[in-house]
């Protein structure tokens, strides 16, 4: 507890000691989101997608208790439920549509800051596993997402269901025992349904726990920043509240300026038309395509053909389709091996000037990649999205590893303050 | 520094869009399933104050009555939803009462029919999807609840372009009214099998519904021509309304919203700024 606040008018109130004495929850907020917790002064606006991040995670905790309150989880009854929500529950196409986009805003709000990471090098010592906590809630979010889109019975819920299970059983041995298990039978039905429900309730606690952890870890040394060096000292820091809680506000305002623009003017910009017709087990959609958040991941899987050159190495040992797996899942879980593969010793892009380009190229290869998976695998799209595959894992299992050793960074500031106030930056000697 | 880093991110995501492009123009047209794009009409429900035109929705909602309910359900609609396009109560209960509906069982434990209320759905022309199909050559008509939703990508959404669809979304409404006015011959080389009609705005260009409307086929109790034209219309503002009930709602609470956030925003920007003031 800074000294300040223990004189604080708040802190002398007497219901408040009395508290603090026997549960010093007080001190333990000040000290976490407070003025007892200081934040490095040169923080930019890439640093408010963290907490617009926790702000998506409430909204979708408290639309989807909502609707789960009026949702069905029946074969039978799921779309009608929906669309009763939508039609007959007082203000229930309000709360569903914040639902719906809120997951796309979420998935928006993590990749950004996730790319942010990635520029600063916010993966790097002391704070591997604060980054590696943060894959763990990418990979709970995506389950999460794709059961939660499962849920309404549309057709691609249905379709999707049926496909994305039906990888697993490219598992040697045991994959048609999981995909039994994924679908508690022997066909997406009713069953499936229920556990995606159950587990779709209870994933999104997990992701609350692992936040929580997450902040945790980054309460120990505090943000990264910018310029990617050290707090040296208080003359580095502002306190956390008032400058920062003001500065998340205002992020959280622009935030769901944008979200409710599409809540209630683009509502359905992210879906798509077909899962508005009721899932039928009979008709197969023309192109089956997963939310945009899984495009780039799709795009990934997708790419494993058997004339595909990153599978000719491992054709002897395996399918294609277990290749393309196993490179999709481990596109996510690679990310998470970044704090070693990354050899530079130097944190953020701006004194990296080589790795800064190749940090670009990487997010337009993820949006390549996006794009890829948008459309039907046939003409061009096959070979791009090959060659942007190729170059993902090449990022990051070769480029990260060479790039700290033969590029010279430039020179860092003396300290943060010093960057603030224009310290000069030259190459190093 | 942060001046350059967003130049960057701009021409990085300028190359994107110019890959795309490039590689779109060497995709092949996708295998037979490439319709026609349909026209945007001018519908009243368009943009952010649009409103439904009760007049039309009316008049649309005596077209599905006379002429698209033979084969097609629209489950999801209650006599008593008609109230959002200008019927009052009375009307609707008049509508209503003009079809039966199976009920029970009674305390004699039996099921008797009565008339319906406001509260039952729309009547269904067949009793369930066999029976549907088996009238259909096999196919059962789809459930027009949705079917501006389900058959166009976003609903009314008033952004049209997408990453999955940069040559834009077409709005549901626009591919019904094409659809309904899109039946003709079929171009040279088109094999169009028996109990199929062409219509260059279906997927694959064979619908299996023969041409539905033809001049006069209802009469307006408004006294409006009943072209095949102003049918189409008519009704395709009908099924918008019915695949989206909510959005005059919507619209309207999206306005106040947005206001009260840019209020609650600027003054956020404000508060930022001020207490921003003294650091260096």
């Amino acid at each position: 507890m800074s000294e300040q606040n223990t004189e604080s008018k708040f802190m002398q109130n007497g219901v408040v000691k009395w508290v603090e004495h026997r549960m010093p929850i007080f001190s333990f907020i000040d000290h976490s989101v407070g003025s007892g917790y200081p934040a490095p002064k040169n923080l930019s606006y890439w640093w408010n997608f963290g907490s617009l991040a926790g702000l998506a995670l409430i909204i979708m905790i408290v639309s989807g208790i909502v609707l789960a309150m009026h949702y069905t989880p029946h074969t039978t009854l799921a779309f009608d439920s929906v669309e009763r929500i939508m039609r007959d529950v007082n203000g229930g196409w309000l709360i569903r549509y914040l639902h719906m986009n809120g997951a796309s805003f979420f998935f928006i709000a993590v990749y950004i800051h996730i790319f942010r990471g990635l520029y600063f090098g916010s993966y790097k010592y002391p704070r591997e596993l604060l980054w590696i906590i943060g894959v763990l809630i990418l990979l709970a979010m995506m389950a999460t997402a794709f059961m939660g889109y499962v849920l309404p019975w549309g057709q691609m819920s249905y379709w999707g269901a049926t496909v994305i299970t039906n990888l697993f059983s490219a598992v040697p041995w045991v994959g048609d025992a999981i995909v039994t298990l994924l679908w508690g039978g022997f066909v997406v039905d009713n069953p499936t349904l229920n556990r995606f429900f159950s587990l779709h309730y209870l994933l999104p606690f997990v992701i609350l726990g692992l936040v929580i952890m997450h902040i945790w870890a980054l309460h120990q040394f505090g943000s990264n920043n910018p310029s990617g060096i050290d707090v040296k000292g208080p003359q580095d820091t502002i306190p956390f509240h008032p400058y920062f809680t003001i500065k998340d506000l205002f992020g959280m305002g622009v935030f769901l300026l944008i979200f409710c623009f599409f809540v209630f003017f683009a509502p359905n910009y992210f879906g798509e038309a077909d899962n508005y017709i009721p899932a039928d087990p009979l008709a197969t959609p023309p192109h089956i395509v997963p939310e945009w958040y899984f495009l780039p991941s799709y795009a990934i899987l997708r790419a494993f053909t058997n004339e595909f050159i990153l599978y000719w190495p491992v054709s002897w040992l395996m399918t294609a389709k277990l290749a393309g797996v196993i490179a999709m899942f481990g596109s996510i879980i690679l990310l998470a091996l970044i704090p070693w593969l990354d050899t530079s010793k130097v944190r953020s892009a701006r004194f990296r000037p080589i790795y800064k380009w190749f940090f670009w190229i990487f997010v337009l290869d993820w949006i390549v990649l996006g794009m890829v998976g948008a459309h039907p695998p046939e003409g061009a799209w096959v070979l791009i999205g090959q060659i942007s595959t190729i170059y993902y894992f090449a990022h990051l299992l070769v480029v990260l590893p060479i790039l700290g050793i033969i590029e010279r960074p430039l020179a860092l500031p003396e300290s943060i303050s010093a960057s603030v106030t224009g310290g000069e930056t030259k190459p190093a000697e | 520094m942060m001046k350059p880093t967003i130049k960057t991110a701009f021409a990085a995501l300028v190359t994107a869009v110019a890959v795309s492009a490039a590689a779109l123009g060497t995709t092949p047209a996708q295998a037979a399933g490439a319709a026609a794009k349909p026209a945007a009409q001018d519908w009243s429900f368009k943009g952010l104050f649009g409103t439904f035109d009760r007049a039309a929705a009316q008049r649309g909602y005596k077209v599905y009555k006379d002429v698209c309910a033979s084969c097609h359900s629209m489950n999801l609609i209650k006599f008593r939803n008609l109230q959002d396009i200008g019927y009052s109560e009375a009307q609707t209960k008049a509508l209503a009462a003009e079809y039966e509906i199976q009920d029970g069982p009674n305390d004699d434990g039996d099921m008797f029919t009565r008339k319906r209320t406001p509260s039952d759905p729309l009547p269904a022309p067949f009793a369930n999807a066999k029976a549907a199909a088996a009238a259909n050559n096999g196919k059962a008509p789809p459930d027009l609840s949705l079917i501006t939703k389900a058959r166009a990508q976003g609903g009314d959404s008033v952004i049209k372009v997408s990453m999955k669809h940069p040559d834009g979304f077409t709005l549901g409404a626009d591919y019904v009214y094409a659809l309904l006015t899109g039946y003709g011959e079929p171009p040279a080389g088109v094999e169009v099998p028996d109990g199929g009609s062409y219509n260059k705005y279906f997927p694959g260009g064979v619908i299996a519904m023969a041409n539905p409307l033809v001049e006069d086929a209802v009469e307006y109790s408004d006294g409006t021509k009943a072209t095949v034209e102003q049918m189409a219309r008519d009704v395709s503002v009908f099924l918008a309304w019915a695949a989206e009930p909510e959005l005059e709602d919507r619209k309207r609470l999206g306005i106040k919203v947005m206001l009260f956030l840019l209020v609650l925003t600027g003054m956020l920007f404000a508060l930022k700024r001020k207490i921003w003031s003294d650091v260096h």
